[in-house]
């Protein structure tokens, strides 16, 4: 079932055209990777997903991108309504620098999800037991997150995405940063996720889009070259470009 | 004549310099250089400059005092005192230079051949002693880089001593300075008790004056309470910052994270010139502008306004503040990473959350830093609060009477003819280091709060 569905969306940096026409299905409940050598709109594309592309100034998105029959792309959109629905993982792990249990509670304080102090307790210790993080940090909850190792903030990156129980989540190269073991455990979340949201990720690693999704999409100088099961694009590409990306040939 | 000395030595460093570089190209047609030409000639000028200039300034430091020896030495028998003494090397002086109008007697017309004599030979024995010592200097330098020694690292190494005496020399007239001040204030101490110095409740230091005479000890008990300056410094920097602290801060916070880039770029240096306004300009506005409207609505109020009030000083002086906080509150918030902004907005907060939960308390160290900063230089400000403030020292609370700060009291205390010696005169030097101390102490906090805001982000 589709979850997000792109159709000809442009974006312009000022008067620099950085998406061109991307159509894209995103389905419920899967993980859909996005790879492509870099510069190529990849991350564009994902910030259009939640609209961070708002905080840049000269940004400006054309087309539509519906997400079970919203219209994202448009004046009207409660911005704050979306992004609680939409979390979002970072390149770089970026815990705010107050505690780990304030970081989790971030969300649900800002959007009024918890009632009293027991259920904001009950929130963030499932979020951090769903982000896998519950046993390392469960005795010193009231520890500063940015004190934390670098896969351990990514962890806790995820925690406060997922605190307020986001339908999507949006993962822009969220293991760039970290070492082999650290991104065998964010992987291995991801696939736990994916039971209950839906997960969009951009990776540079095409093992890990291999590994990972179940949907790939191929991006090239700003157009989405080639979309499709994970297998087929890896195995046997349509295109030509797709093939030599993913053998090496160029990018 | 020691113009021309000192711009004959520098004139041959600089040829020495060309000189060098030149040589070394013709060294190299040979054999490999060391380090680059340049580096020659650098080598070749530090050696031709250096000692030169170091033995001509010990020898311009301690020639008077070795030639004032000798003079005096003739006036050992009479058992004269040392002001005495220092009466007769003056006239000396004043006589060999021809400006002398007194009673001339042998003695001193002999003292004063003797003195023009002994400067003739200090003369020469100066430019022959330089003169010597470029000739070995340079011969020595000549001669390594005839050798094509290394000349790289002396050459760094002479960079790194000029550097370091240069920073000893800021570092030593700053200990200088608090040590005069420690000095006099101690002078200050031995008349008036400490006790009452930093307890006492009148300062009136002008009734402790007596001509020809020491004052007396009953009056200077009463006349030199710091108090009421205390409570007037912190009392008109505190509604300085009433005015700056809110206005500063957010006005940082709408150029840092509101702003757009072109508002932000024409408005900061607006801001900023605020701080480039000299604080006289700021003064006579007080006086002239702020104070007399603040009386006019004070009288229209019913109230009983003074024409100089705290509360025109500080306002004005909150003014003139605003664009430290303002323009360093906007520096630290801006050097928030910009990942946690994303990081807040990506969770669905709006803009006045994230600045409120995320921007703010990252930056607070640096915006306490700020604040601090500008608390220092609030009560060290001088000029708004002697034109705007009076100079009365009066022991109030209330914003629309005048009152007089520390800062203030110096000034009315040594304008005007001075007594060196006099408690009133020193009393400056005990207010002035007791202002270093507040100020000294605030920074050091400030600074030590700045740091432990860096650690956090490098």
């Amino acid at each position: 079932m589709s979850k997000i569905k792109a159709e000809n969306v442009n974006v312009y940096y000022g008067s620099k055209q950085a998406l061109f026409d991307v159509s894209i299905d995103i389905a419920e409940k899967e993980v859909t990777a996005l790879i492509g050598p870099s510069g190529c709109g990849k991350s564009t594309f994902l910030r259009c997903l939640n609209r961070m592309n708002d905080v840049i100034e000269i940004c400006r998105v054309e087309g539509s991108i519906k997400m079970d029959n919203l219209e994202l792309n448009s004046r009207k959109l409660d911005v704050v309504r979306l992004r609680e629905n939409v979390g979002m993982v970072f390149q770089k792990p970026n815990p705010f620098p107050k505690t780990i249990y304030e970081n989790v509670a971030y969300g649900p304080t800002i959007h009024g999800i918890a009632q009293s102090k027991e259920e904001m307790d009950q929130i963030v210790e499932t979020s951090l037991k769903k982000a896998a993080l519950w046993n390392e940090v469960k005795d010193r909850l009231d520890e500063i997150g940015t004190g934390l190792s670098g896969g351990q903030q990514q962890r806790l990156c995820i925690a406060r995405a997922i605190s307020v129980s986001p339908e999507v989540i949006l993962m822009d190269e969220p293991c760039s940063a970290l070492d082999p073991i650290a991104t065998a455990q964010i992987e291995e979340l991801i696939d736990d996720l994916k039971k209950e949201v839906t997960i969009v990720i951009v990776t540079h690693s095409m093992s890990q889009a291999a590994r990972v999704s179940q949907k790939t999409g191929f991006f090239h100088l700003g157009k989405l070259i080639e979309f499709g099961p994970t297998d087929k694009i890896f195995k046997n590409p349509d295109n030509q470009q797709t093939q030599d990306y993913i053998t090496g040939r160029f990018g | 004549m020691n113009l021309i000395l000192v711009t004959f030595i520098i004139l041959l460093a600089f040829t020495s310099y060309y000189f060098g570089r030149k040589k070394a190209l013709v060294i190299q047609s040979s054999q490999r250089l060391t380090a680059l030409p340049k580096f020659y000639g650098y080598y070749l000028a530090a050696w031709c400059a250096a000692p030169a200039l170091i033995i001509f300034a010990l020898w311009s430091v301690f020639e008077p005092s070795i030639v004032k020896t000798f003079i005096l030495q003739d006036y050992t028998d009479q058992n004269l005192t040392k002001n005495e003494l220092q009466l007769i090397y003056t006239k000396v002086k004043a006589l060999a230079a021809g400006t002398y109008t007194g009673n001339i007697t042998n003695f001193l017309d002999e003292s004063a051949n003797k003195y023009i004599q002994l400067k003739g030979i200090a003369n020469s024995a100066k430019v022959a002693i330089i003169l010597a010592i470029l000739i070995f200097s340079l011969s020595f330098a000549y001669r390594s880089v005839q050798k094509n020694d290394r000349m790289r690292e002396p050459v760094e190494i002479f960079l790194k001593w000029v550097l370091f005496v240069a920073s000893l020399g800021a570092v030593l007239v700053t200990i200088g300075i608090v040590f005069s001040l420690l000095f006099e204030a101690i002078r200050f101490f031995q008349a008036v008790k400490i006790f009452d110095f930093i307890f006492g409740t009148h300062w009136y230091p002008a009734k402790t004056f007596v001509r020809d005479g020491q004052p007396d000890p009953e009056l200077m008990k009463d006349a030199f309470g710091a108090v009421p300056l205390f409570a007037g410094t912190f009392f008109i920097a505190f509604i300085a910052m009433c005015v700056a602290i809110p206005i500063g801060l957010l006005s940082g916070i709408y150029l840092s994270e509101y702003a757009g880039r072109g508002v932000r770029k024409y408005a900061k240096p607006i801001i900023e010139i605020l701080a480039g306004i000299p604080t006289v300009v700021y003064g006579f506005f007080a006086a002239l502008t702020v104070g007399p409207f603040v009386k006019e609505i004070g009288n229209a109020m019913g109230l009983e306004v003074s024409a100089e009030s705290a509360l025109a000083a500080g306002a004005v002086m909150g003014v003139m503040i605003i664009p430290f906080i303002s323009s360093l509150s906007d520096d630290v918030m801006t050097a928030v990473p910009q990942n946690l902004r994303d990081g807040s907005y990506a969770m669905g907060a709006t803009k006045s959350e994230t600045v409120k939960k995320v921007i703010f308390p990252a930056a607070l160290p640096g915006i306490v830093g700020s604040i601090l900063l500008a608390v220092s230089r609030a009560i060290g400000e001088t000029m708004i609060v002697v034109m705007a403030s009076g100079l009365a020292a009066n022991l109030t609370m209330n914003p629309l009477e005048s009152t007089s700060t520390i800062t203030a009291q110096i000034v009315v205390i040594l304008i005007g003819d001075q007594q060196f010696g006099d408690p009133k005169t020193q009393s400056a030097f005990a207010l002035g280091i007791s202002l270093f101390i507040v100020t000294l102490f605030l920074n050091v906090i400030a600074l030590s709060v700045v740091k432990k805001y860096r650690e956090k982000y490098e």
